[in-house]
């Protein structure tokens, strides 16, 4: 006997996409429905709710093959248009890291460095279809005598091409200030000294692990939008720490969980991966996702309902306290404060803000419903749910 | 004390002219060049701080501009490349005068150039080197 009034399937919901019968809402719909109509009359009616997030994302990055010229190489270092590739694979594999600069970039020796160009950019340049300079060396080997072998390619002429992203979509994020006397640059941006401004970096009720806080539905074999295309969840992402303090709707107070998330390169869209420069910190690749969360019960209804005014992150000091591995929480503010434009800390109004678009999170989120309305986007059923909180 | 920040841009026929020093010498105002490019048989460019009492400080723009010099405030050099923005808001934290701000009702960054002082600090912090100073094209800053 179940505990739910409501009960679906990943396979009714999907054999409803199919027939077109299914209802989807954004997160942002959902809101309002679960408000009106309650969690039980809100899970009866609606099938999926889709999520969407558009920020920096620096644990980024590809699997390309490059094929075999004649004769063939060994590569033991790679370069896409001067930026180092990891290359300690296959003879024509390599991995190319979103935060990777490129060789002979002045980094921060004239500080704040710029960082203009980097993995992240070399995979939004692929993606657009542009020509990149590929270089590779290599000792010779006798099956593969090859020592130097260079050449200009574009996405279509490489044989693989996937995005794999060993951690994107943090469930919540920090709020930076800097109470320091000196401008910081950061991975949170540029931070005025006194808590000149304080920066936040979720889409807050759009956002796809606020809607499902305790991971009851999201796992190994999610399907997902992800640089616009459809991709998959692969697991739980690193740094995954479902055991955060929560609130009693279980949504984290600090970071906690991530993905593990891949793509085909071949099939995305460069309006949703662009290559990002952070100011005095480095490049990063900023990534589309979506997430679609079947409505399976009244708890999940209920669970996607959430509200701005109901997700809580913590004002951390970028400037002195987080640099010394001891950014403890100067106060609690909910997405709802950050999104008003500013925030009271010790009785001072600071104004916020963010550095993940709203705009193109709901574009996605939109875009996701729009595919499965349509009918070729059905669900991933995971074979494995990201590991939740310990049972207390 | 009135500041304003300009661009000047002479047409080749008169680079030749000693007319910024008139700023001085006749107006009463105080400058400082923040870059510069004149050659001869070339347009010309100037990044000029003129400082003073506003009046003299319209009577000498309005001396430039009637010996030919191309008068322009540096706001007016700003712009943003809509194709290039992703919306993200990081420039509304350090804009001053907020002539880049998030609309609250669609969380749109919106650019409002008449606001835009020419700071440029919005030019380094853009993630995506979406904000643009026009006259950095125009070879002034090689």
């Amino acid at each position: 006997m179940s505990k739910y009034k409501v009960n679906k399937t990943f396979q009714e919901i999907n054999a409803k996409i199919k027939s077109g019968k299914a209802v989807v809402v954004t997160a942002e719909e959902m809101i309002g429905i679960v408000k009106d109509e309650g969690p039980e009359k809100a899970a009866k009616k609606v099938d999926v709710v889709t999520t969407g997030t558009f920020s920096p994302m620096c644990s980024s990055g590809a699997f390309i093959n490059f094929g075999h010229s004649v004769p063939g190489i060994k590569a033991s270092r790679v370069w896409l248009n001067d930026v180092p590739c990891y290359a300690g694979i296959a003879a024509v594999d390599l991995y190319i890291g979103a935060t990777e600069p490129t060789e002979n970039d002045p980094l921060n020796i004239i500080y704040p460095g710029e960082f203009l160009y980097g993995g992240g950019h070399v995979i939004q340049d692929l993606v657009a279809g542009k020509p990149v300079r590929l270089r590779a060396e290599s000792y010779g080997t006798h099956c593969y005598p090859r020592k130097f072998y260079e050449k200009t390619v574009r996405l279509s002429d490489l044989p693989y091409a996937r995005l794999v992203n060993p951690r994107n979509v943090y469930q919540n994020y920090n709020c930076a200030v800097n109470l320091t006397k000196k401008t910081v640059y950061t991975y949170m941006g540029t931070l005025k000294p006194n808590a000149g401004n304080a920066n936040y970096c979720t889409a807050g009720q759009l956002s796809p692990l606020f809607n499902d806080p305790l991971y009851q539905t999201i796992g190994t074999g999610t399907r997902i939008f992800i640089g616009g295309a459809p991709g998959y969840v692969i697991c739980e992402g690193t740094q995954h720490n479902p055991n955060a303090s929560r609130t009693d709707r279980g949504i984290p107070r600090t970071p906690a969980g991530t993905l593990m998330v891949t793509g085909d390169m071949k099939q995305m869209n460069a309006r949703f991966l662009r290559g990002v420069s952070l100011l005095g910190y480095g490049c990063s690749l900023a990534v589309g996702i979506g997430v679609p969360i079947p409505v399976l019960n009244e708890e999940i209804a209920m669970r996607t309902g959430i509200s701005d005014e109901e997700i809580v992150t913590q004002v951390v000091d970028y400037g002195e306290g987080y640099p010394k591995g001891k950014g403890e929480s100067l106060a609690e503010v909910t997405y709802a404060q950050l999104r008003s434009g500013h925030i009271t800390l010790n009785g001072k109004k600071v104004k916020t803000a963010p550095l993940s678009s709203y705009v193109r999170a709901r574009e996605i989120a939109e875009t996701l419903k729009e595919w499965i309305n349509k009918g070729s986007f059905l669900l991933g059923e995971p074979q494995e749910l990201l590991p939740g909180p310990a049972e207390k | 004390m009135y500041k304003k920040m300009i661009v000047l841009r002479f047409p080749p026929e008169i680079t030749d002219q000693p007319l910024v020093c008139s700023l001085s010498r006749e107006h009463d105002l105080c400058f400082n060049i923040l870059k510069a490019k004149i050659l001869p048989g070339q347009e010309g460019i100037m990044v000029l701080e003129v400082s003073g009492i506003k009046k003299n400080v319209t009577a000498g723009l309005r001396y430039l501009r009637e010996h030919g010099v191309k008068v322009k405030s540096v706001s007016q050099e700003v712009r943003r490349k809509d194709d290039i923005c992703f919306q993200c808001g990081a420039c509304t934290a350090i804009c001053p005068t907020n002539a880049l701000y998030l609309d609250q009702e669609t969380f749109e960054v919106k650019f409002e150039p008449e606001l835009c002082k020419g700071c440029e600090f919005c030019i380094a912090i853009c993630p995506v080197r979406a904000m643009e100073l026009r006259f950095s094209h125009e070879k002034v800053l090689v």
